[in-house]
């Protein structure tokens, strides 16, 4: 299946949650509405053959509205192909449900995306902080953390 | 150490061939604590390998146990989190213990300037012997291990300064 | 308190009743958890497993990251995209190399520019080098894992063997940032290919020397065949990739579905063994090998002449040393570059690579300036430490490092 195959699938079967796509040095990248994602992702598994997800992670861009997205990196091992999904999530509303259910692979990128950055992926059978300590109360990813990080943010053993 | 306190001569014939013995007894038979964090730790693995043999130097084997061994080798990145862990550790090894930082990561953060990482553990252990490299070839780490040993013989039970890498070895 | 008015009254109870078997439910849970901390011989690297065990068994196995976390993808948003080269080589770092060319790769796919062909068979032959060396130390720690001591220092001697060839092309024998954006850092001299040749016609004879220790052996195949099975469709849906996917049936290898470089100039297999299990892997592992040494002969064989950094992109790379102290318009360049950063076009791309131990893929969204504005590394032994819980599931206590050594995960990696 091409790309304009795919995308054409996607946008007939779910017409109102593409918002937009393109494709740019060979690859396809669409961008999905929060709400359809786990349509889109069972339809992609299902039908297109997409069953491996490979990479599962966020995106800061600092504008005022849909401040976040959360992208899919998708690979299917029949036809050879990859597709990215991405989705943008409000600051305001930082919920995005979960798709362990479609792929198990999604289980610790959601868990290091919610580590980075504080997307809230509901459904998720065990969300908690991979990377930092577990009271570590900052999201390190986000633009407005600065790189040397917050002092005594984590205690430091005496000497 | 020992018998200052019961011999009236203080520097006396007896206390200082003592002293002497337990040094060469001592700078003879470190049994390192491989603490090998990160890529240095293959470094370290390449020190013990039949090319650069460091069981020749007295480090026969390297014991997982803390409380088995004399000199702790930190090698690779500490970060926050595993900064309590390497402290838990060094504080289960007996009296006395030395401590070697291997690596520019270990030794003041090294290339990696972020929120995660200890800039040099020195902030919370203290340090005999420093290496420099990214990594340290295996003869630097051999370097460094006689360079500890030399200060063994003189005298140092336990963490005092630490002696600069240019020093030539004796 | 209340608990042991009860034990008091059941006892009571059964003794009253002349009945003298009481069961107790709960008395310890009749689990144990046992934590397999970050400081273990055997878990290659930092990486705690905490096992909750019912004697000898394991039920539950909760795999705890981050003691390795350094923010790589934090301090890729501050560093161009020259100066953040050194910084793949401490990723994966059993195999330096091959992280480098996985970086450049990305970067010149943003930028549009390929590097010449001399520097690609370069690169090729330097990847499938780092491959050798990092099999080799999986290979040697899984045999330390379960016993079999004189298997590591055998490897060890191969591997010195190999950094020494690295240390006269590359000047450092371990990390040694050689790919540059655009081709490569320093040529392959006649020295080096020769001193390459002769390692190669030898080393086939070794890796059946080491391997002669292990194949056949009767404590090896007992404690590795059957153990750690993970079935194909767990496999794929878990995202594993690299030697344990191959080891669990399915062919999939991005060197050959997806080629980058002269992969499809170049003939070779893809090694796949159906099984699943410690053993298979293994075996993928040491046939990977040799198939690395068939690559590097034919790329050898047909080693171009020419440059090896594409000076006729000026802006992207940087320039010959001899000019910039002569001539005025590669000062700038040099100047620009070094300061600022290339500047690629504004988009996101993907590009992934056949690292040791898996996919490895660099994600990097580009907002036009010399800073990556968000750079993800997809690392592989993040996702195969995923599959611990899964691989472990019904096995025994011992059974937990042959299962860890066979896949081979190292914290440089999964921590980032």
């Amino acid at each position: 299946m091409t790309y304009d195959e795919i995308l054409k699938g996607v946008t007939a079967k779910f017409p109102s949650s593409v918002i937009s796509s393109n494709i740019y040095r060979g690859e396809l990248t669409m961008v999905i509405r929060k709400s359809d994602i786990i349509q889109v992702c069972e339809f992609l598994k299902n039908e297109c053959s997409f069953d491996a997800l490979r990479d599962l992670f966020g995106l800061d861009m600092n504008t005022p509205i849909d401040r976040f997205f959360v992208a899919y990196n998708l690979y299917s091992l029949a036809t050879r192909r990859r597709i990215r999904l991405k989705v943008p999530v409000d600051e305001k509303d930082l919920n995005v449900p979960t798709v362990t259910s479609i792929w198990s692979a999604a289980n610790f990128h959601e868990r290091e995306a919610y580590d980075m950055f504080g997307i809230n992926f509901t459904g998720h059978p065990d969300l908690r902080r991979i990377y930092m300590p577990e009271d570590f109360e900052y999201f390190p990813l986000r633009k407005d953390f600065p790189l040397m990080g917050i002092p005594d943010s984590i205690p430091l053993p005496k000497k | 150490m020992g018998l200052e306190g019961h011999d009236p001569l203080k520097n006396g014939f007896l206390t200082t061939r003592l002293d002497a013995l337990l040094a060469w007894a001592r700078k003879n038979s470190l049994w390192p604590m491989p603490m090998g964090i990160s890529c240095c730790a293959i470094e370290m693995m390449a020190v013990v390998d039949p090319r650069f043999d460091l069981s020749r130097f007295g480090s026969e084997v390297m014991r997982f146990s803390p409380r088995q061994c004399d000199v702790m080798i930190v090698a690779g990145t500490v970060t926050y989190k595993m900064a309590r862990v390497v402290k838990k550790i060094y504080d289960q090894m007996p009296d006395p213990k030395w401590v070697i930082s291997m690596g520019a990561c270990a030794s003041s953060g090294g290339m990696f300037r972020s929120y995660a990482v200890v800039q040099g553990i020195d902030q919370f252990l203290p340090v005999d012997v420093y290496v420099a490299g990214c990594p340290p070839r295996p003869e630097n780490l051999m370097n460094a291990l006689l360079m500890l040993q030399k200060k063994i013989a003189e005298g140092e039970t336990g963490p005092r300064k630490p002696v600069h890498i240019d020093e030539k070895v004796g | 308190m209340e608990q042991q008015s009860t034990y008091r009254s059941k006892i009571l109870a059964a003794l009253e009743n002349q009945d003298t078997s009481v069961i107790f439910d709960d008395t310890l849970e009749n689990a144990m958890v046992l934590n397999m901390g970050p400081q273990h011989p055997a878990t290659h690297g930092v990486l705690r497993l905490l096992l909750r065990l019912d004697g000898e068994t394991v039920i539950k196995a909760v795999p705890d990251l981050g003691y390795l976390h350094r923010g790589y993808e934090k301090i890729a948003e501050n560093t161009t995209y020259h100066e953040f080269i050194p910084h793949t080589d401490r990723l994966d770092y059993l195999s330096p190399l091959s992280n480098n060319v996985a970086y450049t790769l990305a970067v010149e796919k943003l930028a549009g520019i390929e590097a010449p062909p001399r520097a690609q068979y370069i690169r090729v032959i330097v990847s499938e080098m780092a491959r050798i060396a990092s099999h080799l130390v999986a290979v040697g720690s899984m045999g330390l894992d379960v016993g079999a001591v004189t298997i590591l220092l055998w490897t060890f001697r191969e591997r010195e063997k190999l950094l020494d060839i690295l240390d006269i092309l590359t000047g450092a024998r371990f990390t040694s940032s050689y790919a540059r954006i655009g081709g490569v850092m320093q040529d392959l001299t006649d020295e080096c290919i020769a001193a390459l040749r002769s390692f190669l016609d030898q080393f086939p004879a070794k890796l059946d020397e080491c391997t002669g220790l292990l194949n056949k052996n009767r404590i090896f195949i007992d404690r590795c065949d059957g153990v750690g099975v993970i079935s194909k469709e767990d496999a794929i849906a878990i995202g594993l990739t690299g030697p344990n996917l191959r080891g669990a049936g399915v062919a999939n290898d991005v060197r050959r579905d997806e080629p980058y470089l002269v992969y499809d100039q170049l003939d070779f297999d893809v090694i796949t063994v159906e099984g699943g299990d410690a053993l298979a892997r293994y075996h993928v592992r040491v046939r990977e090998m040799k198939e690395s040494v068939r690559i590097i002969y034919q790329a050898l064989d047909k080693l171009p002449k020419g440059p090896i950094l594409a000076y006729d992109k000026p802006k992207r790379v940087l320039p010959q040393k001899e000019r910039i102290y002569t001539k005025m318009e590669e000062l700038i360049h040099d100047f620009m570059l070094v300061n600022f950063g290339i500047n690629p076009p504004v988009g996101e791309i993907y590009q992934p690579f056949e690292a040791p131990k898996g996919e490895l893929g660099f994600y990097i969204y580009s907002n036009g300036s010399g800073y990556p504005w968000r750079m993800k590394i997809r690392s592989p032994s993040f996702v195969n430490i995923q599959s611990i819980p899964i691989v472990l599931k019904g096995a025994m206590i011992s059974d937990i490092v042959a299962v860890i050594g066979s896949l081979d995960p190292v914290m440089g990696d999964a921590d980032k």
